[in-house]
């Protein structure tokens, strides 16, 4: 089994926000075309993140979906905003693959068991913001994009949320994110050694070793990175083969 | 052009496997008239969730599946859409399947390994069939699924490792009806070049 390399892009009211000056694109800012040029460069999967505040910009995001699903043929999850199951079989009837879950999860969990049923645990991915508490000693889980804290340990929510039903879980350090100093080792490990379903590794990369020890040391299923891709700091291909030097399997295209 | 027809039994989502096939050069239809799908150059049998839901819905074009499959015009059943190809399945009690290719799904055994078996995977192409042609030994392919097709060599086209090795293509004993665990449509550039040898079939 193959480890991925999963690009993510944040969209806002249809367009895609960040390193979009980097990119040669025809259109700049395009998530379509972006996601084209993944889809050629190696990715495995990709993420869109909703980052939109209204619903008009909601309504875009389903056409984003649409155009997607037309062009690219690797599969893709869809995050961010998603509260009700009316929303869920909207995206994935406009052609996602998966959705995920973050804030709406932690507040009614029962969300996430019955969009498993509904849908199926493929389907379902529960996104988890975690951060460091020295008091609880523990990671404690964040929700609103990191904003609040709820007093949840990270581990134990990890593991109730695949006893829900979730099929895979959106890990995001937040004490990691955004320093492109390596992905946060003890929390992936901690939750990847805890549950049985695939860990996607979020926040921190910064080089191609880091791609690996999260792999190896972390345990994860597969890494997901924003910045260095989209700026081209790494190429997603040039990580990829690496990873096979280290003795990784990962998909050769 | 050639006329595919997406039978349309109210499981799963077509859309992926539509435009999939028009990357491929079709146009393909959704549809579930019988005389659509006995009058298509090719079909495609999709399929996510249960295999038990699958059997209840698919059970009244049972016959005109049948007919069609005698007619020796090809078809391509998609993940659920190859498991219920065989003859029966553990999955939710044992269950009888449409029964084109021998064989029974059987549910993955409890190891480390996680299950649903997700991800990309590689296959290895055990028989030659123009479905495979130009597709390199060893490709990754996307999979995602709980139980796995357990048949013969002579109805396997091409295998997969997960623990234990299981059929990640099937073929019928005319070798007119194949089907693949994994999802050509989520398979990058590999799995639209299995769509273009599917049309080509057709």
């Amino acid at each position: 089994m193959a480890k991925r390399i999963i690009p993510c892009l944040d969209v806002k009211d249809g367009r895609v926000v960040k390193g979009i000056k980097f990119v040669d694109l025809k259109e700049a800012g395009d998530p379509v075309e972006l996601a084209r040029y993944y889809d050629q460069s190696g990715a495995d999967e990709l993420v869109f993140l909703d980052i939109t505040a209204s619903f008009e910009g909601r309504e875009t995001m389903l056409e984003v979906v649409r155009r997607t699903a037309r062009e690219v043929f690797i599969p893709f999850i869809v995050g961010g905003g998603i509260a009700s199951i009316d929303q869920i079989r909207n995206i994935l009837k406009a052609g996602a693959d998966k959705i995920s879950l973050n804030t709406p999860a932690v507040e009614n969990p029962a969300i996430v068991k019955e969009a498993a049923q509904v849908f199926g645990s493929q389907c379902i991915v529960v996104a988890i913001d975690a951060c460091w508490n020295e008091k609880m000693q523990d990671w404690e889980v964040y929700t609103h994009g990191g904003r609040n804290a709820v007093g949840l340990s990270a581990v134990d929510w990890a593991v109730r949320v695949e006893s829900l039903g979730a099929g895979e879980i959106l890990l995001t350090s937040m004490d990691a994110d955004g320093g492109q100093d390596g992905f946060d080792i003890p929390l992936t490990r901690a939750i990847s050694e805890k549950v049985n379903i695939p860990v996607i590794a979020s926040g921190g990369a910064g080089t191609m070793e880091h791609f690996s020890e999260v792999l190896k040391e972390g345990k994860a299923d597969a890494a997901l990175a924003a910045s260095v891709f989209h700026y081209r700091q790494l190429l997603v291909k040039d990580v990829k083969k690496y990873l096979s030097e280290q003795g990784l399997e990962v998909r050769e295209s | 052009m050639k006329k595919i027809v997406i039978i349309d039994y109210g499981v799963g989502n077509l859309r992926s496997v539509q435009k999939g096939l028009e990357c491929a050069g079709a146009s393909p239809t959704i549809s579930s008239d019988p005389q659509e799908i006995l009058g298509a150059d090719g079909v495609i049998l999709p399929g996510v969730g249960a295999f038990i839901d699958a059997m209840k819905k698919i059970e009244p074009m049972r016959d005109v599946i049948r007919e069609y499959v005698n007619s020796g015009k090809p078809m391509l059943g998609i993940c659920l859409g190859q498991q219920i190809l065989m003859s029966q399945s553990e999955e939710g009690g044992l269950t009888e399947g449409l029964d084109i290719v021998p064989g029974r799904v059987v549910r993955f055994p409890h190891t480390d390994l996680k299950v649903p078996h997700m991800g990309w995977n590689s296959i290895n192409i055990t028989q030659e069939h123009p479905f495979f042609e130009g597709v390199p030994d060893n490709s990754y392919v996307y999979f995602v699924h709980s139980y796995y097709v357990d048949t013969d060599e002579a109805h396997t086209l091409a295998s997969c490792k997960y623990g234990i090795e299981f059929a990640a293509s099937v073929i019928n004993d005319a070798k007119n009806v194949i089907g693949t665990q994994f999802h050509p449509e989520k398979s990058g550039d590999i799995g639209l070049k299995m769509l273009r040898n599917f049309v080509g079939m057709c």
